[in-house]
C-alpha cells in the first residue's frame, strides 16, 4: 500500500529583518532601504530536511516545544505557504483545521455561517446540506440558528465552529490545537468525535500541547525540535523522549547564597535540598532530603521544626508536610540528613515546585522559596478521567532523622 | 484517486482550472459580501443609488450648463452624467473592494488554502447588486426625461459590464497583491480613484478637449469603452469605435498584468499578510 502522505526533504526558510520592528513594510521603507545595507537580514530555517510518511488510516501526533516548527509544517501541508525545499506527495484531499471558525462572520446568522465556514473548509454545498442537522445537533445551538453570530457567547461560537469541522469528509485531516474549546463537557464530546474520526479509517495529523489528548488519539508520534525531526515512532516512545527532554527543573539546590532569602532570622539555615529526580509518575514514591547549617555559633536551642510545601503551577499549595504535626522531637544537627517521604505522590500531570520552611527558637529561621521543582509525567491513574482532580489528600508520611 | 504534489513554486499558470473547481466557494464569498454590506444600515440598498444621484446633482448644478454648451451635448446633462457614473461606480467600487480584499481576509488566507483569486473576484462580483439597482434607476430616468432611446443598444450593456469589470479586476488584483506587502495602497487608493475620475470621460464627453494628447489619455482610459457602450442607448449617440478599441487595449493589458502579478506573488501572501 502506498503511503497517503510522503514528506520528502521539506524545508522552509524565512528571512528575518533585524533593525526595524515593523509589522509590515511600507513603500517608504522599501525606497529608503535601497540605500541602506541589507546585512540586517538573517536566514532562519523554520523547518529543515523533514522526512516522514503517513499511511492511510494512520493517526500521527506531532509534538514539540513552541517554535519547533509544528505550525510551519502544518501550514505547508495545508498549502497555505509553499516549502522552500523538498516536496510533499499527497494521495487524498487534505482538510486543515488550523483554527476553528475560520471565515465566521459576526453579522451572519448561525445557519449562514455553517454554510460559509463549511464551504471555506472545502465542503460541497451538498455535503453541508446532508450533514446540516447533525452539525446543528452536535453544536447545540439550534435555538439561535437564525440569530446573528455576534450575539452568540464565545462558547457557543466555538461549539458551532467545531461542529462544522467535525463533519468534514476529507481523507486527510490536519488538526491544530482545536481541542481547547468550550467547557469540560463539550471538550469531552470533541475528544469523542476526534477519536471516532481517527478510528473511522481516515488519516489524522494532530498537533497539540495536550499530551494526554495526543496519546489517546494517536498511535504514532513525530517529535520536532528546532525544525528537524528528532524521533518518529510509536506515540509512547515519542512522548517519553519529549517529556524527559522537556523538563527544566532542579532536583538539587545548594544554598550558598542563603543571605539573599528575605524570610527568617538565619541563625540556622537550609543548606541543601535534594529530591533525586525530576520526572515522576502520579503513583511514584517521593523523597526529599534536607541538610541544615548553622550561622551563629551561639545557636544552641536544639528543638527545631521543618516543613515542606508542594505548589502546583498556579501556586496552589497542594501538600504541606510538617514536623509540627508529628509527635517526633527533632533536633538541630548540621551533620544530619532530614528526609520526608511519601509512598505515593498522587498528583496529576504537571509542573510542581517545592518550598522548605525551617523554624528554631520558636521563630522562623529560613524559607527556601520554590527553588526545587519536578514534573509529573504521564501516568496511569488519573489520565483523562477527570482533569479537575489535582491531588488526593495524603494522610500519612514518614519522617526520619539519621 | 487524487494525487498531487506540494512543492516550491516554479511553473506559472493562471490557475483557471482550479478556480473552476471552487465555484461554490466563489459563490459563498460573494454572497457573504453582499449580505454583510448593508447590515445595520437604515437605508440599505438605497445607498447604492444615493451616491451617483448626489454626484449627478452637484455636477449638473455647477458644471452642467457649461459642459453642455461647450460640447454641444444633445441630451440633458444630468442624464449624461448619470450614465457615466453608472459605469464609473461599477469600476471604482470594484477596484476599491478588490484592492482591500486580500488584507481584509488575511485571517482566512493564513488558515485555509483555496485559490486566492476567489477573494478579489468575489469582492468585485459583490458590487454587481449595487450596479443592478443603479441600472434600474437609469432606465427610470430615461423614461422620466422622455428622451429618445435606442432600446436595442441595451444589448451592449453586458459588454460594458465585462469591460469595466475586467479593468477593475486587473488593477484590483495588482493592488490587492501589492497591498499585502505595502499597506500604503490603502491610503493611496481613494486619492488615486478620485484622480482617475477626472481623467475619464465620465462627467464630460471626450469631445471636451481639442488637445491631441489629452484626447489620447481619455481614449486609452480603461472605462472609456464601457462608457461608449452605455451611452449608445441615447437616441442620437454614435459609438466612437476608435475609443472602444484603444480603451480595450488598456483593459486587456491591465487584466493580464494584474492576473500575472497576483498569481506570481500569491504563494507568499500567508507569510506577509
Amino acid at each position: 500500500m502506498k503511503p497517503i502522505l510522503e514528506i520528502q526533504n521539506v524545508g522552509k526558510k524565512y528571512l528575518i529583518k533585524h533593525e526595524e520592528q515593523q509589522p509590515y513594510l511600507s513603500l517608504r521603507d522599501s525606497v529608503t532601504g535601497i540605500f541602506k545595507s541589507k546585512s540586517s537580514k538573517e536566514e532562519f530555517w523554520a523547518l529543515k530536511d523533514v522526512n516522514f510518511t503517513v499511511n492511510p488510516g494512520e493517526s500521527l501526533g506531532i509534538i514539540g516545544k513552541n517554535g519547533a516548527g509544528k505550525s510551519t509544517l502544518l501550514k505547508i501541508l495545508s498549502r497555505i505557504t509553499p516549502p522552500t525545499t523538498g516536496k510533499i506527495i499527497s494521495r487524498g484531499r487534505i482538510a486543515s483545521l488550523l483554527e476553528v471558525g475560520t471565515g465566521f462572520h459576526p453579522e451572519l446568522s448561525g445557519r449562514e455561517n455553517i454554510f460559509m465556514n463549511g464551504s471555506i473548509l472545502g465542503m460541497r454545498k451538498a455535503e453541508i446540506l446532508k450533514n446540516f442537522d447533525a452539525i446543528v445537533d452536535f453544536s447545540g445551538v439550534e435555538k439561535f440558528l437564525d440569530t446573528p453570530l455576534k450575539h452568540y457567547s464565545s462558547g457557543m461560537q466555538l461549539r458551532l465552529a467545531f461542529a462544522v469541522a467535525a463533519f468534514l469528509e476529507n481523507e486527510i485531516l490536519i488538526i491544530d490545537e482545536v481541542l481547547a474549546v468550550g467547557d469540560a463537557e463539550f471538550q469531552k464530546k470533541c475528544m469523542g468525535k476526534m477519536g471516532e474520526v481517527a478510528s473511522s479509517g481516515r488519516t489524522v495529523l494532530f498537533v497539540s500541547h495536550n499530551m494526554a489528548a495526543v496519546k489517546s488519539l494517536c498511535e504514532n508520534g513525530l517529535l520536532l525540535e528546532n525544525g528537524e525531526v528528532k524521533l518518529e515512532g510509536k506515540i509512547n516512545e515519542v512522548l517519553d523522549l519529549y517529556n524527559s527532554d522537556n523538563i527544566e527543573s532542579n532536583t538539587y539546590y545548594d544554598t550558598s547564597n542563603f543571605g539573599d532569602r528575605k524570610r527568617g532570622l538565619k541563625q540556622i539555615y537550609i543548606k541543601s535540598v535534594n529530591i533525586h529526580k525530576n520526572l515522576y509518575s502520579p503513583n511514584d514514591k517521593f523523597q526529599i532530603d534536607i541538610q541544615l547549617n548553622k550561622n551563629e555559633v551561639l545557636f544552641n536551642n536544639k528543638e527545631i521544626h521543618l516543613a515542606v510545601f508542594i505548589f502546583d503551577i498556579l501556586q496552589n499549595n497542594v501538600y504541606q508536610l510538617s514536623t509540627m504535626f508529628s509527635s517526633q522531637k527533632i533536633s538541630f544537627d548540621e551533620r544530619s540528613l532530614y528526609s520526608f517521604s511519601l509512598n505515593q505522590l498522587n498528583l496529576t500531570k504537571g509542573h510542581y515546585t517545592i518550598g522548605v520552611w525551617l523554624q528554631g527558637n520558636n521563630l522562623e529561621q529560613d524559607y527556601l522559596d520554590q527553588s526545587v521543582s519536578f514534573e509529573i509525567g504521564e501516568g496511569t491513574i488519573y489520565e483523562l478521567q477527570n482533569p479537575l482532580i489535582v491531588s488526593l489528600l495524603q494522610k500519612e508520611f514518614n519522617f526520619s532523622q539519621s | 484517486m487524487i494525487e498531487y504534489e506540494i512543492k516550491p513554486q516554479n511553473k506559472f499558470s493562471f490557475g483557471f482550472k482550479e478556480l473552476a473547481r471552487y465555484y461554490e466557494l466563489l459563490y459563498y464569498f460573494t454572497w457573504r459580501d453582499v449580505k454583510v454590506k448593508y447590515k445595520q444600515t437604515v437605508l440599505g440598498l438605497l445607498w447604492a443609488v444615493l451616491q451617483p444621484i448626489f454626484m449627478t446633482l452637484v455636477f449638473t448644478f455647477f458644471l452642467g450648463a457649461a459642459i453642455s454648451q461647450q460640447t454641444k451635448l444633445e441630451i440633458p446633462y444630468s442624464l449624461f452624467a448619470f450614465s457615466g457614473l453608472l459605469i464609473w461606480t461599477l469600476f471604482s467600487a470594484g477596484l476599491s473592494n478588490a484592492s482591500n480584499s486580500m488584507v481584509n481576509n488575511a485571517n482566512i488566507i493564513k488558515k485555509i488554502y483555496f485559490p486566492r483569486l476567489i477573494i478579489p473576484i468575489s469582492a468585485i462580483l459583490a458590487t454587481f447588486i449595487d450596479f443592478a439597482v443603479t441600472l434600474v434607476l437609469f432606465v427610470i430616468l430615461l423614461l422620466a426625461y422622455q428622451v429618445e432611446v435606442q432600446w436595442i443598444n441595451f444589448l451592449l450593456m453586458p459588454l460594458a459590464i465585462l469591460f469595466a469589470t475586467l479593468a477593475s479586476l486587473g488593477l484590483g488584483m495588482f493592488l490587492a497583491a501589492v497591498n499585502v506587502k505595502y499597506r500604503d495602497v490603502r491610503y493611496i487608493l481613494p486619492f488615486f480613484i478620485q484622480g482617475l475620475l477626472f481623467l475619464s470621460p465620465v462627467m464630460f464627453p471626450i469631445s471636451i478637449t481639442k488637445n491631441v494628447w489629452a484626447l489620447k489619455v481619455l481614449q486609452f482610459n480603461p472605462v472609456a469603452g464601457s462608457l461608449e457602450f452605455v451611452r449608445a442607448v441615447f437616441g442620437s449617440y454614435i459609438i466612437d469605435w476608435q475609443t472602444v478599441f484603444y480603451s480595450s487595449i488598456t483593459t486587456v493589458i491591465l487584466f493580464l498584468f494584474g492576473l500575472f502579478y497576483f498569481r506570481k506573488t500569491e504563494a507568499y501572501f500567508a507569510d506577509l499578510a
